[in-house]
């Protein structure tokens, strides 16, 4: 039985075929992505009403929060997927942590940037050395880790095992990021959202930073197989299917 | 946005806050797009890199034969 499954897991890892049916996926993932972005902004952007507190500048977190539950869901995503590849050797979980990298990197990027944005007009400073902002930076410098040590490290095992210890290690951050802002005195506003009791948020305002979220989600799905699918063609250019595949193009 | 009628003129104002919504919005629009761009470019990259080692491959058998 387990050698069953363990021969059907590693048939529909192997690299032809996710190119195979990746290809497929994309646009069920690519186009629902788009529809409800242009749904949550709307809702965020038009429906929405105006915080009492905040005045329109809260509209920043329809990006921002999402951006910031990216960083670290695209993170988790990578070290699974890295401990996958170093413990069974699946080449093709070693090549989803390298291309969601990047695209983690710039959700991080954007979470830190839009959220600086937010802070100048409410807390009149762009940038506070605080737990939540200092560990979200942190996140930014392990995906910069990640990337060069895959891009420095020239055999390409050697690399995914370094590079993915790494991302491993790195997990601790992930639970500092998110309880950072009850551990310590933060700046950082509470959990609004994800809590346990009901979030304390207007429905109205839940409904754009939900579907803004999974927009998110699909769209890093979509971009992920783009990536992983560029990985397995380079990965594999020695191979009879992947030369037969690139003469056609 | 305050149930009165809809301006457009007030809806880019932001309440005073455009500079920071505005950039937070195309700041977020920039960064999708070059997400869906540049694995784009990085395919076309990797093609080319491909149909040449499959060139050069070639080459080295052609020389080995002759």
């Amino acid at each position: 039985m387990i050698k069953k499954i363990w021969a059907w897991i590693q048939r529909f890892s192997s690299p032809k075929h996710f190119y195979a049916i990746s290809g497929k996926l994309i646009p069920w993932f690519a186009v629902p992505a788009f529809l409800l972005g242009i749904y949550g902004l709307y809702m965020g952007l038009f429906v929405a009403p105006t915080d009492y507190q905040q005045g329109e500048s809260y509209r920043i977190i329809f990006i921002h929060v999402p951006a910031a539950w990216m960083s670290m869901f695209i993170y988790i995503v990578m070290a699974i997927s890295a401990a996958i590849g170093l413990i069974w050797q699946i080449k093709l979980a070693d090549m989803i942590a390298a291309a969601s990298a990047p695209i983690g990197a710039w959700f991080t990027f954007l979470a830190l940037v839009t959220g600086s944005l937010w802070g100048k007009p409410m807390w009149g400073a762009y940038w506070v050395w605080d737990a939540r902002l200092t560990s979200e930076l942190i996140l930014l410098f392990l995906y910069f880790g990640y990337m060069a040590l895959q891009s420095s490290i020239e055999d390409q095992r050697t690399a995914d095992k370094a590079s993915g210890l790494l991302v491993i290690v790195g997990v601790v951050n992930i639970p500092i990021i998110h309880y950072s802002v009850e551990w310590w005195n933060t700046l950082h506003q509470g959990a609004t959202v994800a809590k346990f009791d009901k979030p304390s948020m207007h429905i109205d305002m839940l409904i754009p930073l939900l579907v803004m979220a999974l927009a998110a989600k699909l769209f890093y799905a979509a971009i992920v197989l783009m990536r992983a699918r560029n990985e397995v063609l380079y990965r594999e250019r020695n191979r009879q299917w992947v030369r037969d595949l690139v003469k056609k193009l | 946005m305050n149930g009165s009628e809809f301006s457009w003129s007030e809806f880019f104002h932001m309440g005073g806050y455009a500079v920071f919504v505005w950039s937070s919005y195309g700041l977020a629009l920039g960064i999708v797009l070059v997400n869906i761009v540049s694995p784009l470019i990085e395919r076309k990259r990797v093609v080319k890199r491909v149909k040449r080692a499959i060139a050069r491959d070639r080459h080295a058998s052609q020389a080995n034969n002759s």
